[in-house]
């Protein structure tokens, strides 16, 4: 007779349904991520921290939706410990969210999250923005660096120019071979005894290239300008030392002067005083010219300003240098920021708009949201056919 | 567990079989198996084992992990409605901690025989979930990973709106015989004597005929544009989801009489002292009462407690005017565990003693706190019934489904008392419109008005007054 009841231990070792669709869900967060990415990336706490922090994002999409009752409006049934009245408060919502107590199919009877908190690292957001960005118009370069391939014989094959004859060896086998027939001492060399020496060419990739990052700290640059300035260049810093080992980054303010900075101060500094845009960019020019010849380097002069500029004159001098620079360089790329886009273009832009290189690329900045689209529409790799100059 | 235990366990379920046998229980044969917690929570976040893939299977084990590695819920047990039942232990649980789980499965495992409510349960559903895996694993093999995720983001976000009680489906009437299309000989000279006869007027085309409350089973039947394989898949999930359908008709009932029951076992059971105490506190664990929610273990447990003293003891009224007598209480407990769902057992069995006893209430958002509103027994009693109408889901209905003459989808949201979440509602809209691929409709109330939602490519939200 089957027992009526039993009791067994199995070896579950090899079952692994559920780490395998968690893998999936997991996949689902990053895509829930990266459908937010607009939002999440101009978040103040994300672009101050120091990249090494976690940073938590919440997710509502990942809920599969249903129709349910709107909870905030209902009455819920609790259980007191004796003496409850009408009055007590038993909770508090948001931020404090309640938890179901979480027994199986039980997890989600209470009111409350509806929302899941995905935690990530600055980095691995970095790694989700960028999946799909590069550097435009990037051109081979850098010949001279790259020539420096080594050569190394690492390899021995039994075929091969007798250049390469690997004589040490070669006398080897014959000596193996010949005490295999019982035989000793060299002799009676042949073909199959030969043995070459083959070598590996290693080249290493290199694409020189160098942004020149320039922000106007002027006096009319607000709050707002400051903080989409810094926000754009955290993040095109991260992309490229993420993406671009060998890119080199040169930082510039200028106000009614440029000058070359670190990158603690570039990033930290707020001047002020009058506006002369065309400072940034002699400088931009010279130090190209200088320290990153054209044959060799691909060059990214960017440019963020609110447009306010000293005057017609200087706007003219900034389209020649523009224009000189677009002449050395792979793209240029300016940001114009105005909060709420409440003006029309600045007459810098609108000299701007004289240009019909593809190879300048324009962006309006009006919101916090902005900054993603401005880094995609700068960052997408694009043939010589590519757009340019879409302002927003 | 070492070697020994699970002997001692071994030996200890079938004292505890006996017991359960002695006391009245029948439970279906039970084959106990002790796993890791990993495949416990993978159990539990799949419902069954074996069930197929899906991210938010993936989402509720990452959850039921997290809880388990934090200590802030674990799984004891794991029992499943076949027959023979099987039921999953904790490996590194105690041996009086799986003791106790023993005999509150072979409860479960009673209520599941005898429970009118799981009458036409399928009973070797291991089985069928592995063929339903196996069969959507061969449709993502087929037509992509990516078709069979998205159909089934689409069909698992309605998976509650089917019909529990099909066979009370009202057929629709049969169309009248029309005369035979093609005219035969001397037709002309037969109808001479007739009455000149109106021919019928044509039967409104009404689909469905009455408003149908399963969702899922209408959409395979007939939304106009699904592949065969993509109805199967709706049909999978519907039929998984009537399986769990009983399960969430009876769970205050359920794990009240689980319970009650295991309490007793162990109370038969020669425990040591050191035993005892911990089977003491677990039990009162399992049994704490929640203030955002209502124990399903306690609530149930208590009422069950209460009709047995109740019929055992009846008062001088009740054997006077209901002919009570003495001593009926178990009788009356089985046979409660027959006849009832939550629904009406909550109803006849929640008196106003009980209500105060347990210190319910009814509490709502109150700003951003959670404030006791209510204590009167009957209204507690009344929402913790609505909660269970309809297993707490709002109730849906087809009402037309060539609206507006082209094949649009009209549901109706049968309002009662509470508003839906209208975010939400649009989500899934979404998904309803995914499934029927033209534009769908659903009647609410909101706030007292209403209301249609809309989904056609984009939403719309008509507010028509108040009705």
């Amino acid at each position: 007779m089957l027992p009526t009841v039993s009791l067994s231990k199995s070896d579950w070792s090899l079952h692994r349904k559920g780490p395998i669709d968690q893998a999936r869900h997991n996949e689902r967060v990053k895509e829930a991520i990266k459908d937010s990415l607009g939002d999440i990336v101009s978040q103040e706490s994300i672009i101050t921290s120091d990249g090494k922090k976690i940073v938590k994002i919440p997710i509502r999409s990942l809920e599969l939706p249903r129709f349910r009752f709107d909870r905030g409006r209902k009455k819920h049934a609790g259980q007191g410990q004796g003496g409850s009245k009408v009055g007590d408060v038993i909770g508090q919502e948001a931020g404090g969210q309640p938890r179901g107590p979480g027994k199986g199919k039980q997890a989600g009877e209470m009111p409350g999250i509806d929302y899941y908190e995905a935690e990530i690292t600055v980095d691995e957001l970095a790694a989700l923005m960028f999946e799909d960005l590069g550097l435009p118009f990037l051109k081979p370069k850098g010949r001279a660096l790259v020539e420096s391939e080594e050569v190394r014989f690492d390899e021995v094959r039994k075929t091969g120019p007798l250049s390469n004859l690997d004589k040490r060896r070669t006398i080897r086998q014959n000596l193996m071979r010949n005490a295999r027939a019982g035989r000793s001492g060299f002799g009676g060399l042949q073909n199959d005894d030969l043995r070459f020496k083959t070598w590996e060419r290693r080249v290493k990739e290199e694409s020189n290239a160098v942004v020149i990052a320039m922000r106007d700290v002027s006096g009319s640059m607000g709050e707002f300008e400051k903080y989409i300035t810094r926000s754009f260049y955290f993040w095109m810093v991260r992309f490229l030392r993420t993406r671009y080992t060998q890119v080199q980054i040169v930082f510039i303010t200028h106000h009614t002067e440029a000058k070359e900075v670190d990158e603690d101060t570039f990033f930290n500094l707020g001047e002020s005083g009058g506006t002369k845009v065309s400072s940034a960019y002699q400088l931009a020019l010279e130090i190209a010219n200088e320290r990153y010849p054209a044959s060799e380097w691909n060059t990214y002069p960017f440019h963020f300003s609110d447009g306010d500029n000293w005057g017609e004159v200087d706007n003219q001098r900034c389209l020649d240098l523009v224009k000189a620079l677009l002449a050395r360089s792979n793209a240029f790329g300016y940001g114009e920021i105005q909060e709420g886009g409440r003006r029309s273009p600045s007459t810098l832009m609108s000299a701007f708009g004289q240009i019909r290189d593809p190879q300048f690329i324009g962006v309006t900045i009006t919101k916090k949201e902005d900054v993603y689209p401005a880094l995609k529409q700068f960052f997408s790799t694009r043939d010589e056919s590519g757009l340019a100059a879409v302002a927003r | 567990m070492t070697p020994e235990e699970i002997r001692e366990l071994e030996r200890a379920i079938g004292e505890i079989w006996e017991i359960a046998g002695r006391v009245g229980l029948e439970p279906y044969p039970v084959h106990f198996e002790l796993v890791p917690a990993s495949i416990m929570y993978e159990f539990g976040a799949y419902g069954l084992p074996g069930r197929f893939s899906h991210w938010t299977h993936g989402r509720a084990y990452q959850q039921i992990k997290t809880q388990y590695d934090y200590g802030l819920s674990k799984i004891y047990e794991l029992v499943i409605n076949t027959n023979p039942a099987y039921a999953f232990l904790l490996e590194n649980n105690s041996v009086l901690q799986n003791k106790l789980v023993a005999a509150h499965v072979l409860a479960h495992v009673d209520f599941f025989k005898n429970n009118a409510y799981f009458a036409h349960t399928n009973r070797s559903m291991l089985e069928t979930v592995s063929i339903n895996a196996e069969r959507l694993r061969r449709y993502e093999f087929e037509h992509g990973q990516k078709a069979v995720e998205q159909l089934l983001d689409a069909v698992l976000s309605i998976q509650e709106h089917i019909d529990a009680n099909p066979r009370l489906r009202v057929t629709p009437p049969e169309p009248p015989k029309r005369r035979s299309a093609t005219p035969r000989p001397y037709d002309d000279i037969f109808a001479l004597g007739e009455a000149k006869e109106d021919p019928p007027p044509p039967m409104p085309r009404k689909l469905p005929p009455q408003p149908e409350k399963d969702l899922l089973l209408f959409l395979a039947d007939h939304a106009p544009d699904l592949e065969p394989w993509q109805r199967d898949v709706i049909h999978i999930v519907r039929a998984e989801q009537l399986y769990f359908l009983p399960q969430m008709q009876t769970k205050i009932m359920n794990e009240g009489w689980a319970s009650f029951w295991h309490a007793r076992i162990l109370r038969e059971l020669d425990l040591s002292s050191e035993e005892y105490v911990e089977f003491a506190r677990l039990h009162s664990s399992v049994l704490s009462p929640s203030k955002r929610s209502v124990n399903p273990y306690y609530l149930g447990m208590k009422i069950f407690e209460d009709i047995e003293r109740r019929w055992n003891e009846p008062s001088p009224e009740e054997r006077e005017k209901l002919g009570r007598t003495a001593g009926q209480g178990l009788a009356k407990v089985f046979e409660v565990r027959e006849v009832d769902n939550d629904a009406s057992f909550l109803r006849n069995y929640l008196t106003k003693d009980l209500v105060e006893e347990l210190d319910l209430y009814l509490y709502k958002l109150e700003g951003d706190q959670w404030v006791i509103a209510e204590k009167d027994w009957e209204a507690v009693r009344d929402t913790i019934l609505a909660g269970m109408t309809n297993f707490g889901q709002p109730y849906i209905v087809v009402e037309d489904g060539d609206y507006r003459r082209g094949r649009e989808l009209y549901l109706k949201h049968c309002h009662e008392g509470d508003d839906l979440d209208l975010e939400y509602a649009d989500k899934t809209l979404k998904y309803v419109h995914q499934l029927w691929s033209r534009p769908v409709h659903l009647e609410t109330l909101v706030e007292g008005k209403h209301t249609v939602l809309k989904y056609e490519g984009q939403h719309g939200r008509a507010i028509a007054g108040v009705k």
